[in-house]
């Protein structure tokens, strides 16, 4: 089953024709995600690396059924592209795109409240359901078919969690990273609910960053709500106070939102929390009594 | 600041306060004064000579001579003086204009003053708090306010957490009018004072929307003795992910508040923090190189600095990464620790290997790579005839480059 994605996804590329859009659209379709076309506003009706390109969501929607959008789009169209795709209808949209003023995306959440489309993102490496479909950067071949959901607001130590995992024999369903800004679409408590749903989801790593209070609020969560065993890392821990590392959320200040205070939160909760990065498939596999 | 209450568990909320790009006092209240709110007069100087005259022409015998470096807690540091004579504004300026200013917030090296602002003095009836940030958890603007302005702010959250009023903006209106009068009137002002500061609340809002900026803080806003409201502080910083549209703002920064390798590092669009440490690290990802670091305190070491080179980074970036990681002379050896997703490590290895014999670079190296093209990556390291060491997990990587910076040196 996994979640977000799977073999009936019909992603459409906002950004197709871009350099990142039709590197990634080719890694997708190489991976067997069923790539129905891409939108280009001004190249509608031209065809890309065989794919068609449409001026509108709208347009690929009705002319290919597409069910989930991949955005590569710059950053100053970036707001305007997702709302595009939730005017459209589709039902999921991922957003890569690093760099969206958050005066924008204060639009989008006026935007999004009470439709029907749910966004992951921006400034993230996407998603990937291990051997059906992938919506993003997340490299294909790191990840290997199995129980494991993933969700991270890392990209490069999200691929670290996978290639642990997969090198020590656990495979994965779906692996979703939910971006480091400070307004994101999918939280780490909105996937959660998604890994409680899904039959095929065995266990969860759950990655974060300093900054916020997101993980705190996940692991509340966690305690009342979720059943299944979760190993969580928390990036950070040695970070300066007061320096953003990056990420526009990553930053602690005055000695709040700390790792340590995420850490605690989270064993609290009963997630075994991995100190090094290097240990989050062998805490997995400990979890799971292997 | 007031970023430590704002992070309370009490208060269970998140808010943006980024503040990559900051500018001077004297800058933020040109651009407030543009959206209306009322600014002290004032003139800015770079020197101490003509203090005097500024001070004249601004009239009365009070003024307040402010240096202007980005960092809070001026005043206690002796940066900000009053002045009871345009000679005594002169004398002040002299002594602070080139001084190194330490505050809580410059860290212990200080700040040296390069900048001065020259004031008019005002009858301050009260001191007033306002800020403006965005929440995360509710996706929207906050308004903050305070009648115990004038203090430091996050002090009033420990000791007095009623007197700080919070009001959310809903988005799709943008502030309201009552919401201005609900926080006047809970601050103790009359009628009058209350539609003065209505009127100033979205003057900042609407400059806080027009200019991007990721927090506005007024600390003093002062109601003087003839009933007037002023900004007599202000502290603005901008979204960096919106200069793009605002030229304008992009001039105010100042780099000589930077350090100057994180200025280099941000012309080739890498994300460097320069920190205390003697192992050198480059990591692709902003997670991955902060837990980089972790792992090598972990392993005992001190990390150098935080080094994104960035999902896409190709050869030639990874050259001018190496040239600012090795411009830190605290630099003993280097912990390149990259997964290739975009970025293949063939790639990798032949800027490493090319950027190492360019530079000259004579720190031992520890690399661990990951991802598409590994075994290539390795195999062109191990031919280059230079002195890598690899390693095949961060753990792995950690202990390594630990050992070899704790080394003596000569023996490495």
């Amino acid at each position: 089953m996994a979640v977000l994605l799977d073999r009936n996804t019909r992603l459409v590329v906002q950004g197709l024709t871009g350099r990142e859009g039709t590197f990634h659209a080719k890694a997708a379709a190489a991976y067997g995600t069923t790539v129905v076309g891409g939108v280009t506003p001004g190249k509608g009706g031209t065809t890309h690396e065989g794919w068609p390109i449409f001026n509108s969501v709208h347009d690929a929607v009705r002319e290919t059924g597409a069910n989930a959008s991949v955005l590569f789009v710059p950053p100053p169209a970036a707001a305007d592209a997702i709302m595009e795709a939730t005017d459209a209808g589709i039902p999921l949209a991922v957003c890569i795109t690093e760099g969206i003023p958050t005066v924008d995306m204060l639009k989008v959440w006026t935007f999004m409240e009470g439709k029907k489309t749910r966004l992951v993102g921006p400034n993230c490496p996407g998603v990937i359901t291990a051997g059906q479909a992938k919506a993003g950067i997340i490299p294909g071949h790191i990840c290997k078919e199995g129980r494991i959901g993933i969700v991270s607001k890392s990209g490069t130590l999200t691929y670290e969690a996978i290639h642990q995992l997969s090198k020590q024999g656990m495979g994965q369903t779906t692996c979703i990273g939910i971006g480091g800004d400070p307004l994101i679409g999918t939280n780490f408590i909105d996937a959660l609910k998604l890994f409680a749903g899904d039959p095929d989801t065995e266990a969860v790593i759950m990655i974060g960053e300093i900054g916020g209070t997101a993980e705190q609020e996940a692991a509340a969560y966690i305690k009342s709500e979720f059943k299944k065993p979760v190993v969580g890392f928390i990036a950070g821990q040695t970070a300066p106070p007061g320096r953003r590392m990056g990420h526009a959320g990553a930053i602690i200040a005055g000695g709040q939102g700390t790792a340590a205070e995420k850490m605690e939160a989270l064993t609290k909760a009963g997630v075994r929390v991995a100190k090094s990065p290097a240990d989050m498939g062998a805490a997995m596999k400990e979890v799971l009594g292997r | 600041m007031y970023d430590r209450w704002l992070f309370d568990p009490a208060n269970r909320r998140q808010l943006t306060y980024i503040l990559p790009v900051k500018i001077h006092e004297y800058q933020a209240k040109a651009v407030l004064a543009r959206f209306g709110v009322p600014v002290p007069r004032s003139e800015v100087t770079f020197s101490a000579d003509n203090v005097a005259d500024i001070a004249r022409k601004l009239g009365g015998n009070i003024s307040v001579v402010k240096a202007q470096i980005h960092a809070g807690g001026r005043g206690k540091g002796g940066g900000v003086k009053v002045a009871k004579s345009p000679e005594e504004a002169q004398q002040f300026a002299k002594s602070i204009l080139g001084m190194t200013l330490v505050t809580h917030q410059t860290g212990p090296a200080g700040k040296k003053v390069g900048r001065l602002l020259i004031e008019e003095g005002l009858q301050i009836d009260r001191e007033l708090y306002v800020s403006i940030v965005i929440d995360r958890a509710s996706a929207s603007p906050v308004i903050i306010a305070s009648a115990a302005g004038g203090m430091d702010i996050e002090e009033v959250a420990a000791s007095h957490p009623e007197k700080i009023l919070r009001e959310t903006v809903q988005r799709g209106t943008g502030l309201l009018p009552f919401e201005s009068r609900k926080l006047a009137f809970g601050m103790g002002l009359d009628g009058a004072a209350a539609g003065k500061f209505a009127k100033v609340l979205a003057s900042l809002y609407e400059a806080f929307m027009a200019t991007d900026a990721s927090m506005i803080e007024i600390n003093p806003l002062v109601l003087t003795k003839e009933g007037n409201l002023l900004a007599l502080d202000a502290k603005v910083s901008f979204d960096d992910s919106a200069l793009y549209r605002h030229p304008e703002l992009k001039e105010l920064r100042d780099e000589s508040e930077e350090d100057p390798l994180e200025v280099e590092a941000s012309k080739f669009s890498l994300n460097y923090i320069r920190l205390d440490g003697n192992i050198g690290c480059m990591v692709n990802g902003a997670g991955l190189a902060m837990a980089t670091m972790d792992i090598i305190k972990l392993a005992g070491g001190e990390p150098a600095n935080f080094l994104d080179v960035g999902g896409g980074a190709n050869a030639e970036q990874i050259r001018n990464a190496f040239k600012i990681l090795m411009s830190d002379a605290n630099v003993e050896a280097v912990l390149i620790n990259i997964f290739g997703g975009i970025l293949r490590c063939d790639v990798l290895a032949q800027g490493v290997i090319a950027a190492v014999k360019d530079l000259g670079v004579l720190v031992p190296i520890v690399i661990r790579m990951e991802g598409t093209n590994v075994e290539e990556g390795k195999r062109l390291l191990q031919e280059s005839g230079l002195n890598f060491a690899t390693a095949d997990s961060m753990g792995e990587a950690a202990s390594k480059v630990v050992a070899l910076a704790a080394a003596p040196k000569g023996t490495k």
